[in-house]
């Protein structure tokens, strides 16, 4: 299966609570508000319409304020709620025509989800909690706990697995929730706003360990949060709902610097684009040339359409040229008779603006943007930087 | 003057019928229902029997155990000590013994037919509003009420006695079960659901364990009904220390009445502090929050 491959279908799912949501769904085809429908019928809309195609091992969050349906639209994907219309597919299996069997296994096996209020079994010890789906599934006991310890170790909660639940502090619960999640091995994680309860120190790490656990398992992650700088960080795409509508998907950047109504762009307008921009996503391409090639005229060439020449040598960064360079001729020419220059300031790509503020600092205007393995990608000046910042 | 209810029908047509009715069934049914009960009227009696066969000392230590277990505490158990002793010495122990059993077995079958009754009805609200209104008038009726079709049924004797007391003392644990049921936190069982609990498993691994504090609270409530029961079960042939009470009324033995009533207050307390104090140490599992 490619990494691209859809692994969640939602198609044109509503939700409609109250006692006579067929009849209601009409009203709310032909465009009816949430509110006139309240007041109307006294009905509420959950979801209305709601189509999405989540790929396999992305971390797609999504977002919206409270009420705006987040909840309703995620317990859709494991059949916790069903659609008053619509249709919800998970590796094209329709999850609504599931027999009651075939939904447990489904539950067991494919979709694992962690709670807000984390939602653990108070009367059972931490272990007990973890291994809870794995007993459910019918594995074997000491299998169960075999899995279950391991789980626990990775979740820092070693030590703790006699404890009951009432015993930790939040943090550890929802690490107990995460850890439960995980234990059934899962393709699939749904978490309802799995960290908002934490503080926001704990809320950090929580973030770090699951993109660092993301990296390594590549699951398939729904996520949601109300708190889009919690959102930019994890997601590889985002999902904006407002009152059960889907306003907008996109990759962070997507929706900072193209939101498509002003709904989303109040929505943004208050994030800290320095904490969300990374260098690397506002980098502009250069040339990189060896020592030999960097002649003063082949420079002073580039540079006409470029902003800067990087000169390597021996697969390192020796130095950049810019246009105040070019503009001193012989200096470039030093370069190719192999005069050392001082080193040009490289920034890893996936830093932050904020992150890499100290660095630009000392760049003197331009510095190289390089990838993992420190080969040169582009550079980034602070015209870039202050632009993107002033959006 | 008052007037009195003019008499529109001749109701002597209707309590014929209604009489009639009632003996075909006896006649026809009775010995099949005797049969049918005879089971339970086994473990009573062997229930009773064990209770008088153990050396009043062990009995009375196993009380002194239960109640020191419960409460963790010397004193109440000192005092259950002392209260079994004059049961005993105003001879009344073998009565004692007979209404302990009674008691015991009623609870028992009312608990283990209350609770799958409860289940039922925390699962489905139509349940509950047929069954809560039900047992609201269980509670009310007076317990002599219950006295009745039992006997017209068996016959004075053990059965329609042991009968009456699970209907009498039913309510409190199937209310309560239901109740317990209800109560526990919906977050925790959409996690269990989430994860692939079929409804059984919901069941047996959330929400009776956690309802088990209330449902505990309503088998100490079946209890203390069951003994106040067994009391008035007594006059339809229960034995046991109505019984006592009834003959001293009957033969004004004013000494028997009051020994035999004073067994019951003791029992009643005795039992009372049990069923008590381990409902407290239910709700107070450290790890259980409240
Ligand atoms: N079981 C329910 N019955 C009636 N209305 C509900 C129910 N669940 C959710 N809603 C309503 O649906 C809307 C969306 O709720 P929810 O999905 O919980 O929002 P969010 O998770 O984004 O805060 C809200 O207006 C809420 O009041
Ligand atoms: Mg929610």
């Amino acid at each position: 299966m490619s990494d691209d491959s859809i692994k969640i279908r939602v198609e044109n799912v509503c939700k409609i609570f109250g006692p006579r949501a067929q009849a209601v769904l009409e009203q709310v085809r032909a465009g009816m508000s949430k509110n006139e429908i309240l007041d109307k019928t006294g009905h509420v809309i959950g979801i209305r319409d709601v189509s999405l195609e989540i790929r396999s091992g992305e971390t797609f969050v999504i977002m919206g304020l409270s009420g705006s349906g987040k909840s309703t639209l995620i317990r859709h994907i494991n059949r916790l709620i069903e659609p008053t219309a619509g249709r919800i597919l998970v590796d094209d299996t329709d999850v609504l025509e599931m027999a009651a069997e075939e939904l447990h296994e489904f539950r067991r096996h494919k979709a694992s989800m962690v709670f807000q209020r984390f939602a653990l079994l108070p009367h059972k010890t931490v272990l007990g909690n973890v291994i809870y789906g794995l007993i459910i599934g019918g594995k074997d006991k000491d299998k169960a706990r075999e899995l279950g310890m391991k789980q626990i170790e990775l979740a820092g909660l070693s030590g703790f697995e006699d404890h009951y639940p009432a015993q930790l502090s939040g943090g550890m619960q929802q690490r107990v929730g995460l850890a439960r999640a995980l234990a059934t091995d899962a393709e699939i994680l749904l978490m309802d706003e799995a960290f908002s309860a934490l503080d926001p120190l704990i809320r950090n790490e929580m973030q770090n360990q699951l993109k660092e656990l993301q990296s390594r398992l590549h699951k398939t992650i729904v996520f949601i949060t109300h708190d889009l700088d919690e959102a930019l960080r994890l997601g590889d795409r985002i999902a904006i709902l407002k009152d059960g509508e889907l306003r907008q998907v996109g990759s962070g950047p997507d929706i900072l610097f193209s939101p498509t109504d002003d709904y989303v762009r109040s929505f943004v307008q208050d994030v800290n684009r320095a904490k969300v921009v990374t260098i690397g996503s506002i980098a502009e391409p250069v040339v990189c040339l060896s020592e030999a090639e960097a002649s003063t005229e082949r420079c002073y060439n580039l540079l006409q359409e470029r902003l800067a020449v990087v000169v390597m040598s021996k697969g390192k960064v020796k130095t950049v040229i810019n246009r105040e360079l070019a503009a001193k001729p012989d200096r470039i020419g030093s370069v190719s008779q192999g005069q050392a220059y001082p080193q040009a300031t490289c920034i890893k790509q996936d830093m932050t603006l904020e992150e890499g503020f100290a660095l630009l600092a000392e760049s003197g205007g331009l510095a190289i943007v390089t990838d993992d393995q420190s080969t040169p990608i582009g550079i980034v000046t602070h015209r870039a930087v202050l632009n993107a910042l002033a959006r | 003057m008052a007037e009195n209810f003019p008499e529109l029908t001749d109701t002597r047509a209707l309590r014929s019928a209604v009489d009639n009715g009632f003996n075909w069934v006896v006649s026809n049914y009775g010995e099949a229902l005797e049969v049918a009960f005879l089971p339970m009227l086994r473990i009573l009696s062997g229930m009773e029997q064990f209770l008088q066969w153990l050396p009043w000392y062990i009995v009375l230590i196993g009380l002194c155990a239960l109640t020191y277990l419960a409460t963790r505490n010397w004193k109440p158990a000192v005092s259950v000590a002392f209260m079994m002793f004059l049961v005993g010495l105003t001879g009344i122990w073998d009565a004692a013994m007979a209404t302990i059993a009674l008691m015991l077995v009623a609870t028992l079958l009312a608990v283990l037919l209350g609770i799958p009754i409860g289940v039922t009805m925390s699962r489905s609200d139509r349940m509950q509003s047929i069954a809560l209104p039900v047992l609201d008038i269980m509670q009310t009726m007076p317990i002599f009420v219950y006295l009745i079709p039992f006997v017209m049924l068996f016959g004075p004797g053990k059965i329609p006695a042991l009968l009456a007391t699970i209907v009498f003392a039913i309510p409190p644990v199937i209310r309560l079960t239901n109740l317990g049921i209800r109560q526990v936190d919906a977050d925790v069982i959409e996690a269990v659901t989430s994860f692939g609990a079929t409804p059984r498993q919901r069941l047996f691994t959330a929400q009776m364990p956690l309802a088990m504090p209330t449902i505990m609270a309503g088998i100490n409530q079946t209890t203390m009904m069951a003994l106040s029961m067994v009391v008035i079960a007594s006059m339809i042939g229960a034995g046991g220390l109505g019984y006592q009470v009834l003959q001293g009324i009957q033969r004004l033995e004013v000494s028997r009445g009051l020994f035999a009533g004073l067994g019951i207050v003791f029992l009643a307390i005795i039992f009372d502090r049990i069923a008590q104090a381990y409902g407290r140490r239910m709700q107070q599992h450290p790890h259980v929050e409240s």
